[in-house]
C-alpha cells in the first residue's frame, strides 16, 4: 500500500514536473491550515479558500469581487410564483476531476446534486457521519433543515429544490460553500472499497483547479483542470504556503517567497504599501462591528437611554483609534456595499449635552452598567479593549460608570446571548452570503433571541418587515422593506452600530487580475502571472 | 545493569497515569467549548449543542470520559481529532518527524558551539573570552524566543537575504514522502540541490530553537569543567607532566561530561516547549505548532493525546539519557 501511494505520488510529481518548464506558478501565503477539504462540515474561511473556491462549484456563483448571484453548474434557473418551487438545469457535459485516485466515467448530473444535499440532511444518509463526530455547521446555521421540502430529480439535467415556506435568500444560500456539489459516482466508489475519509481528504470536484497534494501544516498543490467547463484557467500551478503569523507572511511576501498573501497585520500595512514590489488592494468588508445594549433589562429597556448612550460616544474618535485608518464609521446595520443600504439614514449624533438631558428625561442617574469587550481581534472590531476604554471615558462625561468585563471567546459569546445578560456587549458579523436577511434576521430577529440576537430585541414593525422580505422575491419589493427595517433600527436603537471595516490584500506585482471578494473568500480562477 | 533499567521503568508507569491525568485535566480546565469552537460564527441551538454533545461523549460524566479516553489508549486507540477528523495518532506521525529533525540539528547546534564554549571559558576563566561567553550565554538564556525569531528573520532574511523566510524546503521541490525528515527524503529522491534547500531553511529556526539550550550547555559545561580542574587528580595529572591538551581533553573533560549529558538529556523537554513557538514563527509543520492549533480549537482529542505522545517520548529519551549515564558513570549503577 504504501509504495503504491509513493508510485502514484510519483506520477503526479511527474504530471506536475514534466509540464512545468514555462508553467505559470501563483504562491499564496495562507492564513491556516484547512481541517480537510470536505466544504460541506467546515466552517473557516481558511478551509472554504482551500476547499470549495478552488476545486468546487456550485449550482449558482457569486460575481467575481461582488454578491450578485451568477449562473454556476446551473445555467439558468426558474422560480415558481409562490417562491416554493426552484427549478434548476444543469450545464451539459461538466466533467469531474481526473486524479491519481478516481477517473470518472460520467459528466455532472442530478444525481450529484441530490447527494450533495442529501448527505448533510438525512441522518439515514450514510454519508451523513462518514468522519467520526461529523456535523454539518453551516447546513444547519442557514436553517436549510427547515426549509427544505425535497431536493428531486426531474431527468438527468434537471434538478427541483421545494421549500416549506418562500425563502428568498434561498439563491444566495446555494451559492454558499456548504452547498458545494460534490461527485455522487466518487462517494459511490469510495463506499465500496470503505474508504470513506478519503472523501475529505483526496477531493475531487468540478472546479476550476484539481487537487495534487497536500504536506500537513505546511503546503497545498494544486494543478489547472484542464477539461473546466469555463475553459482552463490562465495559471497552470496554485500553491498555498500555509503561515500563521502575520508578520512572517509579509516578510514571505516581501522576499518574493510567495506572491499574495491574506489578512496582513495593520502594523505591517504602511511598510507593504511603501514596497515598490507590491500592490495592496483594500476593499471595504461586508462586516458590521456593533455593540448590543440587552433591551430587556431596565434602565435599557428605555429607547431613550439607549439614544443617550450612543450620543456620549464620538464614534469617529473610536473608530480612528481602533481600527487605525482601516474603517468606517457605520450609521447601518448593513454595510454600504450591501444593495438595499439606506444612505438617507441620519446617524444618531455625538452630543454629550443631549445624552446627559436625555437621560435626567428618562430619570436615569448615576447608571452604572457592564461593558463587554471581546477577547479576540476580528477584522470587524480589531481591538475590542481599546474600543471599551474609549466608550468607558466618553460615557464617564455624561455620569455612566462602566465596568468592562471579558471572558474566553466561546465563553464570551455564550454568556452574551442570554436573554438577561446585563449591560452593552460588543460582537460583529462578517456577511455569508451578500444577502440582507443574512445581517437583519441573523443579527435581530425575534427568534434568534437566545442564538445570536445579543440585544434580546424583538420589535414587532422591524420583524415584519424582515420576514415579509423573506417571502418576495422581487428586488424592488424587498429594498422597500429592508429600507423600512433600517428606519425602524436607527429609530430603536438596539445596539450601536460602530464601523465597516477595510480588508487589506497584498500582493506582488507580477499578479494580474485578482479581485477583491466582499465575502472574504480568496479566489484564484481569473487570476494571472507575468514572468 | 537490567536491574537498574527495570527499576526506571517501574517509575515510569506513575507517571505516565499522572501524565495521562493531567493531560486529560489540562484542556478542560481551559475556558472555552469544542462545540462552539467549531460551530463558526453562526453558533448553535442550544437542541442542536446537546445532541452534538452526545455524539462527542461530552455528555458523560467526566470519570467516565477520562477512563473511555485510558481504555482507548490501552487498546492503541489515541482517538480522532474533532478538528480534522483524523486519527491522532496519524496526524502526530505525520508531524513529529518534522520536530525531530528540528530539534536535533538546534542539538547539534547547542552542542558543538556550547561545549568548546564551555571549556574554554572554564580554561581562561576570569579572562574576556570567559566573560563576553558567559555574558552572551546569560542573554540567550532570556532570549524570547518569538523576539527573537523575528527579529533574525527580519535581519538574516528580509534586510540580508540569506535565508528563506519559513517553511521547510523551497516550493519548486516535490518528491515524495517517505521518512518525514526532509534532509533525508531530498537524498532518497536523488536531488542534491533540494537537499541545500532544506538545510537553508532549517538554519534559522534551528539557531532560535538551539539558543536556550546553547546558553545552558554552555554554562554548565564551564562550571563543571570548573570543579574538575579543581580536583586532586588533574592536578597529579598536571603534576606528572602531561601535556596541558591531554589534561584538559582526556582527564578533565571526561569527567565533566558527566553532568553535561544529565543537561542535555533534561533539554529534550525544553525543546519540546520551544517547539512550540519557533514552529509557530516559521511555520514548521510539526508537533508544537499542531498542539498550539489544537489548544486554540479546543480539540480535546487531539490535546489530551498529543501531550500524552509528547510526554511519552520525552520519558523515552530520559531513560535512554539514564542509561547512557550509568554507562558512563558506573557509580550510578551501584546507587
Amino acid at each position: 500500500m504504501k509504495l503504491m501511494r509513493t508510485l502514484l505520488a510519483a506520477t503526479a510529481l511527474v504530471a506536475v514536473m514534466g509540464g512545468s518548464a514555462y508553467a505559470k506558478q501563483l504562491v499564496f501565503c495562507s492564513e491556516a491550515s484547512p481541517a480537510h477539504f470536505d466544504p460541506g462540515p467546515t466552517t473557516g474561511g481558511n478551509d472554504f479558500d482551500a476547499s470549495s473556491r478552488t476545486i468546487y462549484d456550485r449550482l449558482v456563483e457569486f460575481e467575481h469581487g461582488g454578491t450578485a448571484v451568477v449562473p454556476g453548474l446551473a445555467e439558468s434557473w426558474e422560480i415558481s410564483a409562490d417562491g416554493l418551487e426552484y427549478t434548476f438545469k444543469l450545464r451539459p457535459g461538466v466533467k469531474f476531476h481526473t486524479t491519481s485516485y478516481f477517473t470518472p466515467t460520467r459528466d455532472l448530473n442530478a444525481d450529484d446534486v441530490i447527494f450533495s444535499f442529501e448527505r448533510q440532511w438525512k441522518q439515514d444518509n450514510p454519508w451523513y457521519q462518514y468522519l467520526e463526530g461529523l456535523s454539518w455547521d453551516y447546513f444547519q446555521g442557514m436553517d436549510m433543515p427547515k426549509f427544505l421540502k425535497s431536493v428531486e430529480k426531474i431527468d438527468d439535467l434537471t434538478v427541483k429544490i421545494t421549500l416549506n415556506e418562500p425563502n428568498a435568500p434561498m439563491l444566495a444560500n446555494l451559492g454558499m460553500d456548504f452547498a458545494s456539489i460534490v461527485s455522487k459516482e466518487y462517494a459511490d466508489q469510495l463506499a465500496a472499497s470503505g474508504n470513506l475519509a478519503d472523501f475529505a481528504n483526496k477531493p475531487v470536484g468540478t472546479g476550476a483547479f484539481t487537487f495534487v497534494d497536500y504536506q500537513t501544516d505546511a503546503v497545498i498543490r494544486y494543478a489547472a483542470f484542464a477539461d473546466y467547463w469555463r475553459g482552463k484557467v490562465a495559471l497552470d500551478d496554485l500553491i498555498f504556503a500555509i503561515t500563521t503569523d502575520p508578520a512572517v507572511r509579509a516578510q514571505k511576501l516581501k522576499a518574493g517567497e510567495c506572491d499574495i498573501m491574506s489578512y496582513p497585520a495593520p502594523a505591517d500595512i504602511e511598510g507593504l504599501k511603501a514596497d515598490t514590489n507590491l500592490t495592496v488592494l483594500e476593499q471595504e468588508g461586508l462586516n458590521i462591528g456593533y455593540m448590543s445594549y440587552n433591551t430587556t433589562v431596565a434602565p435599557m429597556d428605555n429607547v431613550n437611554v439607549r439614544k443617550a448612550l450612543s450620543m456620549a460616544i464620538n464614534k469617529q474618535a473610536l473608530v480612528d483609534a481602533v481600527y487605525q485608518g482601516a474603517g468606517q464609521p457605520a450609521k447601518n446595520l448593513i454595510p454600504p456595499t450591501m444593495w438595499s443600504y439606506d444612505d438617507k439614514i441620519v446617524d444618531t449624533p455625538f452630543d454629550p449635552e443631549g445624552a446627559k438631558k436625555l437621560l435626567e428625561e428618562a430619570g436615569v442617574s448615576g447608571l452604572t452598567l457592564d461593558l463587554w469587550a471581546m477577547p479576540v481581534s476580528r477584522p470587524y472590531n480589531p481591538n475590542a479593549q481599546r474600543a471599551a476604554e474609549m466608550i468607558q471615558a466618553d460615557w464617564a462625561a455624561v455620569g455612566v460608570t462602566a465596568n468592562i468585563v471579558t471572558y474566553e471567546w466561546t465563553e464570551y459569546r455564550e454568556r452574551g446571548k442570554a436573554k438577561d445578560r446585563p449591560g452593552a456587549f460588543q460582537i460583529g458579523w462578517t456577511g455569508d452570503n451578500g444577502d440582507p436577511d443574512n445581517f437583519f434576521a441573523t443579527l435581530f430577529s425575534c427568534s434568534a433571541i437566545g442564538v445570536s440576537n445579543y440585544s434580546s430585541w424583538c420589535n414587532e414593525d422591524f420583524e415584519k418587515a424582515i420576514q415579509d422580505a423573506k417571502k418576495v422575491s422581487d428586488p424592488a419589493e424587498r429594498t422597500a422593506l429592508y429600507t423600512k427595517a433600517q428606519e425602524i433600527f436607527k429609530a430603536e436603537e438596539p445596539a450601536l452600530t460602530m464601523a465597516h471595516s477595510k480588508v487589506f490584500m497584498p500582493m506582488s506585482k507580477r499578479v494580474v487580475g485578482y479581485t477583491m471578494d466582499p465575502l472574504g473568500i480568496h479566489r484564484f480562477d481569473n487570476v494571472d502571472v507575468t514572468e | 545493569m537490567l536491574r537498574f533499567i527495570l527499576q526506571k521503568l517501574a517509575l515510569i508507569v506513575p507517571t505516565i497515569i499522572g501524565i495521562t491525568i493531567a493531560s486529560f485535566a489540562f484542556i478542560r480546565l481551559l475556558p472555552g467549548d469544542p462545540i462552539l469552537a467549531m460551530a463558526g460564527q453562526h453558533g448553535v441551538t442550544p437542541e442542536r449543542y446537546e445532541i452534538l454533545k452526545e455524539q462527542f461523549g461530552f455528555n458523560l460524566p467526566i470519570w467516565q470520559q477520562y477512563f473511555n479516553y485510558v481504555a482507548g489508549i490501552l487498546q492503541g486507540n489515541f482517538g480522532v481529532s474533532l478538528a480534522t477528523k483524523r486519527p491522532v495518532i496519524d496526524e502526530f506521525l505525520t508531524l513529529f518527524p518534522a520536530t525531530v529533525e528540528l530539534a536535533l540539528f538546534a542539538m547539534l547546534i547547542a552542542v558543538a558551539l556550547g561545549i568548546p564554549a564551555g571549556i574554554f571559558a572554564a580554561i581562561k576563566r576570569g579572562s574576556w573570552f570567559d566573560q563576553i561567553t558567559m555574558g552572551v550565554a546569560l542573554t540567550g538564556y532570556s532570549m524570547p524566543i518569538f523576539w527573537w525569531g523575528l527579529l533574525l528573520i527580519i535581519f538574516f532574511s528580509g534586510y540580508l537575504g540569506w535565508t528563506p523566510v519559513s517553511g521547510r524546503i523551497s516550493l519548486s521541490f516535490f518528491f515524495p514522502r517517505v521518512t518525514g525528515f526532509m534532509l533525508i527524503d531530498s537524498l532518497i529522491a536523488g536531488k542534491p540541490d533540494a537537499f541545500i534547500s532544506a538545510l537553508r531553511h532549517l538554519i534559522l529556526p534551528a539557531v532560535v530553537l538551539g539558543t536556550i539550550p546553547l546558553a545552558v550547555i554552555a554554562r554548565q559545561t564551564r562550571s563543571a569543567m570548573l570543579e574538575v580542574l579543581g580536583e586532586d587528580y588533574v592536578r597529579t595529572a598536571r603534576a606528572k607532566g602531561l601535556e596541558p591538551n591531554r589534561v584538559v581533553g582526556v582527564h578533565a573533560f571526561r569527567n565533566a561530561l558527566i553532568p553535561v549529558v544529565t543537561t542535555i538529556g533534561l533539554q529534550i523537554g525544553l525543546l519540546m516547549a520551544g517547539a512550540i513557538l519557533t514552529e509557530t514563527i516559521f511555520s514548521w509543520p510539526g508537533i508544537g505548532k499542531w498542539m498550539i492549533d489544537s489548544i486554540s480549537k479546543r480539540d480535546y482529542v487531539s490535546v489530551q493525546s498529543g501531550l500524552l505522545l509528547i510526554a511519552l517520548i520525552v520519558m523515552a529519551v530520559n531513560l535512554i539519557v539514564d542509561i547512557l549515564y550509568a554507562v558512563i558513570n558506573p557509580r550510578i549503577r551501584v546507587q
